[in-house]
């Protein structure tokens, strides 16, 4: 059924169903390990940060952050779309992979999909936190009012984004819960106390593996997979559109939309090779998240950063091409040239140049070089979005009105609070659920395991 | 009620009823246990629990709320209708500036401060320190009750103490001094004499901070007029201005603006503007609206002013005089003003005298006095002779003086011999203040008689020969404060009575007695020069309505005749002041430095007023410091850069600013700042420059004798603007005279293509009724920021304070951009006052998630505050970046404890504009306020709405009349007509944004671009 002479096995080691439930399992049914703990301590750390800017910044105003009357968004929207461009590669991922029938997905799907529910989070707290009087926040929901009625303005993209980011989550999340039911079904089997079996029981919504349950499972899975799909390229088309829309040089630009679905699907995947690593390596799951994952991983990162290169040759091309002094000057003199020339230099080193090192098979071998090459990425399409938000405000059109902008500790809390978030959230998905699709890969491990998998 | 029943069941089981009650509501399908059971919280017990709880949370949230009490009047007072402004006409006098004003009151508070049309000098236009001079009024450093060695007195007790120590010193023969800052009003000059007669040994002595000494002495040389003249800017065709800085501070600003905006404002009819040449130190206000300006340092000053002189005497036929080489070639110039002979005008800012002989001179050969100077109207606005304070510190040192008076004058700040003065002033028995705050002088003065502010009093004025205005309080006195004109006729016992006595009405005004003194002395000496009125009552209230007065026929002081000089002209009389110029020595390049007043401070007298420490400058954009202005050369020279710290002369430390403009070898300070005791605003910003004041028989603002010593640290001064140069970019619009005159559109071709390109992807918006638009002549803008204060206090706009314009969030609605052109030693410079657009096509609308800004029928593009959420995308999106944020809650907060954070500070906000709440975006409205009050107006009176009837604070308050505004639908309107003004143009234009602002083209009267007269 699956093509697998070019791939090779998909599961190596000589799996047994058995094995792989109990592989799987064993980090939800055994007490966390020493890494866990300490690791989710520094989560709660930076959670703690967090959660003392959230308040400074709620009690005492945005005035705490670094902003001014020109650069009126910073950190905040930065983070904001780095965040979602991350939650992109879960749903990226699944989705088309299983929509292009990539068997080979099975093994990281559900961590990339719980990575992308967390980091959806995270990235809507920006929007929330960054608003100037959170408390009329709900202003921003279309619903009917005694207020004469007043609507919200539909020719907004931060209405757009409301919308397509909210979508985004629930789409996801169900997306993720449903694929994890089967799973529920087996840790429930396994559970040996009743408190855990009374909850993965109602986890799993009372699943009995029945070929009725499971072709309904696969045809939905099919369905929200076709669903979701559009909500990949709407949610970064509409984060997009956000830039492309305003009228200010470097963010007017039809680009944009495809330019940073592209770019999320790139922080994205590379933030799945980051944590397949590391959960691979932990877990020692080198059977499941084999060598050829991390290959056919980095090799997808090594084309989307040649379109990311030519994305970013053909803006600087276009601001030339154009003619526009005020497009041209924000390219040529504030990015290229200016203060602004690290982020600049370091968004095309790290996102353009560093990821074709992954041209060379031996490179995409060695483990440690693609973690680090992925860590080079995720800095990368930070630094995009740094370019692309500051550069842009600070020097725009009437050069009287041209600052300068850096954060300060409150806003740099802001952003760890929510690193703490994400990296408590992954530890959370990584203790109590199964991290690995049980089912899918049990699916696979038939055609491609050239062992004995009924055995023991 | 007797009980019936019918059967023996029915009796017994209504007895049974009575003791065994049933549920209300049958709980069907329990048992009776179980019944009983949830019976335990009983209907009762819960409204029980819920009475307390709502009780409780009442209780609990009530405890902190404050009652605020709105009572309506018990009798409404006459002419106050709540919501409804009213108007009075006053006068405000401060140091160089007087103006004539409207002050408008509502529910009887002083809001703002409008300049007075009807007033000959000012003509409507006003400053940044007039219009901040209502805050002034408000501010709580002000002394609440007279002194008495500092602890808080009644007047009772200190009038009985300083009359009985007056008439001690008097009846010994004592020295009393009255030491006054220029005093303008007649009735106050009378009062003086009044009490001269009371106490014969009196004197009265005129001291300025800022000193014009060098203009009297010399008129009083030539003239015999100690006094200084009228200057007619508007006649002058050819200006040529040393160091006068006279659209900024020098002598009469306001109207001097006034005179020279009618000689700049070019049309196609009339396409014809004066010349205006500046030759000065530092880059002034006025030298940035020179056509042509020549960066001096102060001691070439002599050298040009003797080498210009001696090319005009030559063409003159008089004999020339020995002068130094002038750096500069000032031949053409020579020429230039003999072809524009009584039609041009030579000032300087110098106070040395004999500067100022030789600048006679020149205007007497140039034929200037009786056209553009006018020795017949003298402007008694400064009259102080620096000599004679200079002696009143010596008298005072030997013991001579036994009492001292202070008016308005503050020596122990800004004496240039300050530590004399004040050890000085141990020596006097009796050292009286009026000061209306405890100030560096009132701190010392053995009584404080605090005055009361202007919008408290009663006065009047005559700046200027044969013109006359007057002041009234336009609320009621906020504190136990007396005006020392009062004060005085108390202690010279001469009390004016009489009128008080004659009508005795009930009447609060008519018991001042000041009030009644003021009023016998227009009845005695203006009334009769007037003819229109044949009863006073009704003289006096004309003009107590107008505000101001003139003597239509004034008697010349100087006939024709005599005009030419007293004897004193003779070349050998300029010859003599040659000798006296001190020329630099060759090989000498001492450092060199010149004082300025800046644009908000001034001498400093309203220091602690919060909106004008916040006002940036309009030339170097700092607020809230004064720091060392140097040039770009000297930067390089002794490595230094935005910020360092100098110590100058060893007196105190100051960072640098690098200023374009700036004569090499010349560091410039601004007076005004570095008070010690002005209160909790300005105490300790800046430096005191009148530290480095000379005297030499004249007090001097510029010298050579300065010492510099970098100290490697650096300070972050708050500069509203940090990019200096357009960048190639066309947001200012510019072209030479002489190109306008052979085509209008010159240096706006943009325009006509911009409105050939213009198209859009929609269909355009229709404006069926009004059309608000407003349009700002480049030409006619001087900078001087008046609009900007004007709006502070038109629209609430919030203080917030060094730090947070450091971190570039200042809060102004509408700025002045400020942009150099050219060579940074000298270069063109450019000002464009910057408020909202008000675009059709606004960005910063559609971006709004929730539709907290929209654009109105009539074009305005409307701030809906309560609906705005913050999410500052309008700001981003705005281009022209005029869209504020309030980061913080500037209004009740400690941390910004500036006027909104007091109820006495508050009295001074608009009922009519919102006070903004943190998080909100707000920006310019066109003043809405105003507009909608004039539409309702004219509504009530079932008319249509005049043009130029709405005037937004803006456009009120500029003495440059640089801004129009009005309907652009309403065909022949002004701002119609500018907008079809061929120098018209929009800002951005290719952003398609169409704005309602237009401005027009900046004309120079330049020859070529940058080369030198």
């Amino acid at each position: 059924m699956y093509n697998t002479k070019i791939r090779g096995v998909l599961v190596e080691g000589n799996k047994s169903y058995a094995d792989v439930s109990r592989d799987i399992i064993a980090p939800i049914e055994n007490t966390a390990p020493g890494w866990w703990i300490y690791a989710f301590a520094i989560g709660i750390g930076a959670l703690i940060y967090g959660v003392w800017a959230f308040y400074i910044t709620i009690s005492e105003g945005i005035g705490t952050w670094g902003l001014n009357n020109s650069v009126a968004w910073g950190w905040g929207i930065i983070n904001f779309v780095w965040w979602i461009g991350i939650a992109h590669a879960g749903t990226a991922f699944s989705i088309f992979l299983l929509i292009v029938r990539q068997k080979w997905r099975t093994s990281i799907n559900r961590a990339a999909e719980a990575m992308t529910v967390v980091a959806v989070l995270c990235a809507g707290m920006f929007p929330l936190i960054h608003m100037g009087r959170i408390w009329m926040g709900f202003f921003i929901m279309p619903y009917p009012n005694t207020r004469g009625p007043i609507w919200v303005n539909f020719n907004s993209p931060l209405f757009w984004d409301v919308v397509a980011i909210s979508t985004y989550l629930m789409a996801s999340a169900v997306f993720w819960y449903v694929g994890m039911i089967p799973d529920f079904a087996t840790i429930r089997d396994k559970a040996t106390s009743k408190v855990r079996k009374a909850i993965y029981d109602f986890l799993s919504f009372g699943w009995v593996g029945s070929a009725r349950g499971w072709l309904r499972f696969e045809a939905l899975a099919m369905i929200l997979g076709g669903l979701t799909a559009p909500l990949v390229i709407s949610v970064h088309s509409i984060v997009a559109m956000d830039f492309a829309t305003s009228v200010m040089p470097g963010w007017h630009s039809t680009v944009f939309p495809p330019y940073f679905v592209i770019g999320a699907i790139f922080s994205g995947f590379s933030m799945v090779l980051t944590l397949m690593i590391i959960i691979r390596t932990v877990y020692k799951f080198q059977s499941y998240v084999t060598d050829s994952h991390i290959n056919a991983i980095a090799k997808i990162l090594v084309f989307i950063s040649l379109i990311m290169g030519t994305a970013y040759c053909t803006e600087i091309f276009i601001a030339w091409y154009s003619g526009g002094e005020y497009e041209y000057y924000t390219f040529f003199n504030n990015r290229i040239s200016g203060d602004y020339t690290i982020a600049f230099y370091g968004m095309i080193i790290c996102n353009a140049i560093i990821p074709q090192l992954f041209w060379f098979r031996k490179i995409r071998k060695n483990i440690i070089l693609v973690f680090i090459i992925s860590l080079f990425v995720n800095l990368g399409m930070w630094f995009e979005r740094y370019v692309i938000v500051i550069t842009s405000l600070t020097k725009d059109y009437m050069p009287a009105n041209w600052s300068t902008y850096s954060p300060t500790v409150v806003e740099i809390g802001v952003y760890v609070g929510t690193l703490g978030f994400f990296i408590c959230g992954v530890l959370l998905f990584l203790k109590f659920l199964p991290m690995i699709a049980i089912s899918e890969i049990k699916g696979v491990l038939k055609p491609t395991s050239n062992g004995q998998y009924l055995k023991k | 009620m007797k009980k019936y029943w019918r059967s023996i069941e029915e009796f017994e089981e209504d007895s049974k009823i009575e003791k065994l009650p049933e549920p209300e509501f049958p709980i069907e399908g329990l048992a009776e246990y179980e019944i009983n059971k949830s019976g335990t919280t009983s209907r009762r017990d819960f409204l029980k629990m819920l009475g307390f709880g709502i009780g409780f949370v009442t209780f609990a949230a009530s405890c902190e709320n404050p009652i605020n009490k709105a009572i309506p009047y018990l009798i409404k007072p006459e002419n106050i209708i709540p919501g409804n402004a009213n108007y009075y006409a006053s006068t405000f006098f401060g140091g160089n500036d007087y103006c004539s004003v409207i002050v408008k009151t509502l529910e009887g508070r002083p809001i703002k401060i409008e300049g007075n049309e009807l007033s000959s000098i000012t003509a409507g236009g006003t400053n940044a320190r007039v219009q901040a001079s209502v805050l002034s009024l408000y501010d709580s450093f002000r002394i609440k009750t007279p002194l008495k060695n500092k602890q808080e007195s009644t007047w009772e007790e200190v009038d009985a103490d300083i009359i009985g120590k007056l008439d001690e010193i008097a009846k010994k023969g004592g020295k009393i001094v009255i030491l006054s800052s220029s005093v303008i009003s007649p009735s106050t000059q009378s009062i003086f004499e009044d009490f001269n007669r009371k106490y014969p040994t009196a004197e009265v002595i005129y001291y300025d901070s800022v000193s014009a000494s060098g203009i009297i002495e010399a008129n009083k040389k030539n003239f015999g007029q100690p006094y200084l003249p009228s200057y007619n800017f508007d006649k002058a065709r050819l200006i040529v201005s040393f160091g006068a800085d006279f659209l900024g501070n020098w002598l009469s600003p306001i109207e001097y603006t006034k005179q020279y905006s009618k000689n700049r404002k070019v049309s196609k009819t009339n396409p014809d503007m004066s010349r205006h040449v500046q030759f000065e130190s530092t880059l002034t206000l006025t030298g940035s609206n020179a056509d042509y300006r020549i960066p001096i340092n102060p001691s070439q000053e002599a050298g040009t002013i003797l080498n210009l002189y001696n090319r005009i005497a030559q063409k003159a036929g008089k004999a020339a005089i020995t002068a130094p080489e002038s750096t500069v070639n000032v031949d053409s110039l020579a020429n230039e003003l003999w072809a524009a002979k009584g039609k041009s005008l030579v000032v300087s800012g110098s106070n040395d005298v004999n500067i100022q002989l030789v600048v006679n001179d020149m205007n007497y050969l140039l034929g200037n006095y009786g056209k553009t100077i006018n020795m017949n109207r003298p402007v008694y606005t400064k009259q102080g002779i620096d000599g004679q304070m200079d002696n009143l510190t010596k008298r005072m040192e030997k013991g001579e003086v036994e009492a001292l008076l202070m008016y308005n004058v503050n020596p122990a700040y800004d004496y240039q011999n300050a530590e004399a003065f004040t050890d000085a002033l141990t020596k006097t028995q009796l050292s009286i203040s009026f000061s209306d705050t405890l100030n560096e002088t009132a701190k010392l003065a053995g009584y404080v008689c605090p005055d009361c502010h202007y919008l408290e009093s009663w006065n009047d004025a005559q700046p200027k020969r044969g013109v006359y205005s007057l002041t009234q309080p336009t609320i009621n006195k906020l504190f136990d404060t007396r005006q020392a004109q009062e004060s005085l006729l108390i202690w010279s016992a001469t009390g004016g009575t009489t009128e008080a006595g004659e009508n005795k009405v009930e009447n609060l005004v008519e018991e001042d007695a000041y009030y009644a003194y003021i009023k016998k002395q227009w009845r005695s000496n203006l009334f009769p020069k007037q003819l229109k009125y044949a009863v006073f009552s009704e003289f006096w209230n004309h003009t107590l309505q107008a505000g101001v007065f003139t003597v239509s026929s004034v008697a010349d002081m100087i006939t024709r005749s005599n005009y030419p000089y007293v004897a004193v002209y003779s070349a050998a009389n300029i010859a003599d002041c040659v000798l006296k110029l001190k020329s630099p020595k060759a090989g000498e390049r001492a450092i060199e430095f010149s004082l300025y007043e800046s644009i908000g401070i001034g001498d400093g007298r309203q220091a602690n007023n919060p909106w004008l420490q916040e006002l940036p400058d309009p030339v170097s954009k700092v607020c809230w410091d004064n720091y060392l202005a140097i040039s770009k050369t000297f930067a390089d020279k002794n490595r230094l850069s935005l910020g360092d710290i100098v110590i100058v002369n060893d007196i105190f430390e100051l960072p640098v600013l690098i200023q374009a403009g700036q004569a090499d070898n010349t560091v410039s300070i601004a007076l005004g700042y570095g008070r010690s005791s002005a209160g909790k605003v300005a105490d300790g910003v800046g430096q005191n420059a009148f530290r480095l004041v000379q005297s030499k028989g004249t007090r001097l603002y510029s010298g050579n004798d300065i010492k510099l010593v970098p100290t490697g640290s650096n300070y972050i001064l708050a500069l509203t603007q940090t990019h200096h140069t357009l960048h190639g970019r066309d947001h200012v619009r510019t072209a030479m005279l002489k190109d306008y005159k052979e085509n209008p559109s010159a240096g706006n071709e943009a325009h006509l293509i911009a409105e050939e390109k213009k198209q859009s992807m929609y269909s355009e918006r229709e404006f069926k009724g009004h059309r608000w638009a407003l349009a700002i002549d480049l030409n006619l803008c001087t900078g001087c920021s008046a609009c900007v204060i004007a709006c502070q206090a038109e629209n609430n706009v919030a203080v917030i304070g060094r730090d947070e314009v450091r971190k570039k969030r200042i809060m102004h609605w509408i700025r002045i951009d400020r942009y150099y052109a050219e060579k940074a030693e000298d270069p063109d410079v450019y000002f464009q006052p910057i408020m909202c657009q008000q675009c059709d096509n606004a960005p910063c609308e559609n971006v709004c998630p929730v539709s907290a800004t929209q654009n109105s029928k009539e074009g305005l593009n409307d701030m809906i505050y309560n609906r705005c959420i913050g999410t500052r995308y309008c700001m981003n999106n705005c281009p022209y970046r005029v869209r504020r944020f309030n980061w913080y809650e500037y209004a009740n907060n400690d941390k910004f404890d500036y006027n909104m954070n007091s109820s006495l500070g508050k009295m001074v906000l608009n009922p009519d504009v919102v006070v903004r709440t943190r998080g909100v975006a707000e920006k310019c409205s066109f003043c809405v306020q105003r507009i909608q009050e004039k539409k309702l107006g004219a509504k009530m009176e079932n008319r249509e709405l005049m043009d130029g009837e709405i005037k937004p604070a803006c456009l009120q308050s500029c003495p440059a009349d640089a801004i129009v505004f009005g309907d652009r639908n309403m065909p022949g309107s002004e701002v119609s007509k500018a907008f079809a003004n061929e120098r018209n143009y929009f800002l951005l234009e290719e952003v398609n944004t169409r704005p309602s602002v237009g401005y027009l083209t900046k004309i120079r009267n330049t020859e070529s671009k940058k080369n030198e007269t």
